[in-house]
């Protein structure tokens, strides 16, 4: 228990441990320590950068398909009226060209029943030639009396 | 337990407390303790050794088993230092604090060994006095001690300068006043001289007190059955109690050093 060199021997030892470890054990530990602390807070960053990309991003995507809602919902609207306007459209082309048709069909008939008339008439004119040549037994020169055939014939 | 004849509790006790000697020169003081300085200097190596190769290919990314204890260690004293010392504390006081954790907690340790059959062992290899436990010899604690009373007063000069450490001893921490500097000087001499007593004797108290109750419980061991049963219940029980306190004072011999450093880091 008394006190000999052995202190003397033991502080050596002891300021060579302290050296060895201020020296080769604390400083590469702790550099490996703080670079992971400085991975450790540069991935919790960016995880928090990601989160909130991520945010916007849905906001955005949110944004767009509600605009693209809208512009199908206006190209339905759009679609029905273009559609009830072609509806309206045939309807009026079928409603003119029904008028053309049963105007043409009217002239048509109109000239029918006076090419029937005008035929009618021309037999009924030969008629009347044929009753008045009977009645006159003699024939009755067309040429001749053409002027007064046509008058008859007018008043048919 | 060496020659068994004559053996008393004197002798037992005698046996185990007696150092390895060697004679350097004239007089007491140049004998040297060759088991303390061997075995501190061994497990020095040892604790040190495995440190520096576990941090020798310490990753920044993710730590093995062996260096994430490592890093646990390091981390917890490195902790304590920061809740104390406020400074750069990498560039000494941290890495002095785990030092003289590791070393002291290792050197404690030793106490767990069972001392008769490392007596043995120690017989066997031809060596009839050879102590463990290089903290039970009061040489190691003072040592310690020694060393951060000296590292103390060379942060102080190197922090403070010389005159401002001196103005220091002699107006703290009283007050400035010339009527009050010789109890200044005189408070500051007693707490000079009682910082490394306490500091060392604590350490030294406790383990070697430690050592001494697992002799006595040897010693009612060798009385009988009953003893025997008793006396390896005991050793068992004051075993594990030991385990704490040999942590326990390794943290507290860590605490105080950081302690005294950060003091003579910081002006009054």
């Amino acid at each position: 228990m008394n006190i000999n060199f052995t202190l003397i021997s033991q502080a050596m030892a002891f300021a060579i441990f302290i050296w060895f470890t201020v020296k080769f054990v604390w400083p590469p530990l702790m550099r490996a320590i703080e670079n992971r602390q400085k991975t450790i807070a540069d991935g919790l960053a960016a995880g928090e950068r990601g989160k909130h990309e991520l945010e916007l991003a849905s906001h955005r995507s949110a944004d767009v398909v509600k605009e693209a809602k809208q512009r199908a919902a206006d190209i339905i609207v759009q679609a029905e009226k273009r559609a009830s306007q072609i509806i309206e459209e045939a309807k009026v082309a079928a409603q003119d060209e029904g008028k053309r048709i049963l105007v043409g069909a009217k002239a048509e008939v109109e000239q029918e029943v006076f090419r029937a008339r005008e035929t009618l008439r021309q037999h009924v004119a030969d008629l009347a030639v044929a009753g008045a040549a009977k009645i006159l037994h003699r024939e009755v020169d067309a040429k001749t009396h053409a002027d007064l055939l046509t008058s008859i014939k007018a008043e048919l | 337990m060496a020659s068994g004849a004559e053996l008393t509790p004197t002798s037992y006790m005698a046996h185990h407390l007696t150092n390895l000697t060697s004679s350097l020169g004239e007089g007491p003081f140049w004998t040297l303790h060759i088991d303390t300085l061997a075995m501190s200097v061994l497990l020095g190596i040892i604790s040190f050794g495995f440190l520096w190769w576990v941090v020798r290919g310490a990753t920044s990314g993710v730590p093995g088993k062996r260096q994430a204890f490592v890093e646990l260690a390091i981390e917890f004293i490195d902790e304590q230092v920061k809740s104390t010392f406020h400074g750069d504390r990498h560039a000494f006081v941290a890495p002095a604090a785990l030092t003289v954790f590791v070393w002291v907690l290792m050197m404690n340790t030793m106490d767990l060994l069972p001392i008769d059959i490392m007596a043995a062992v120690y017989e066997l290899l031809g060596i009839h006095n050879w102590r463990s436990v290089p903290t039970t010899d009061i040489n190691t604690t003072f040592a310690l001690a020694l060393s951060i009373w000296l590292l103390m007063i060379f942060f102080n000069i190197k922090v403070k300068g010389l005159g401002g450490w001196i103005h220091e001893l002699v107006c703290t921490p009283f007050g400035k006043n010339p009527l009050l500097w010789p109890v200044n000087i005189l408070f500051n001499v007693v707490e000079y001289v009682s910082k490394p007593l306490s500091h060392s004797l604590r350490l030294y108290g406790n383990i070697y007190a430690g050592e001494i109750i697992f002799l006595l419980i040897g010693m009612w061991a060798a009385t009988g059955l009953v003893g025997t049963l008793f006396g390896t219940m005991l050793g068992a029980g004051w075993a594990i109690f030991h385990i704490l306190i040999v942590t326990l004072q390794a943290f507290i011999f860590m605490m105080l050093t950081v302690v005294y450093l950060s003091m003579a880091h910081e002006s009054h």
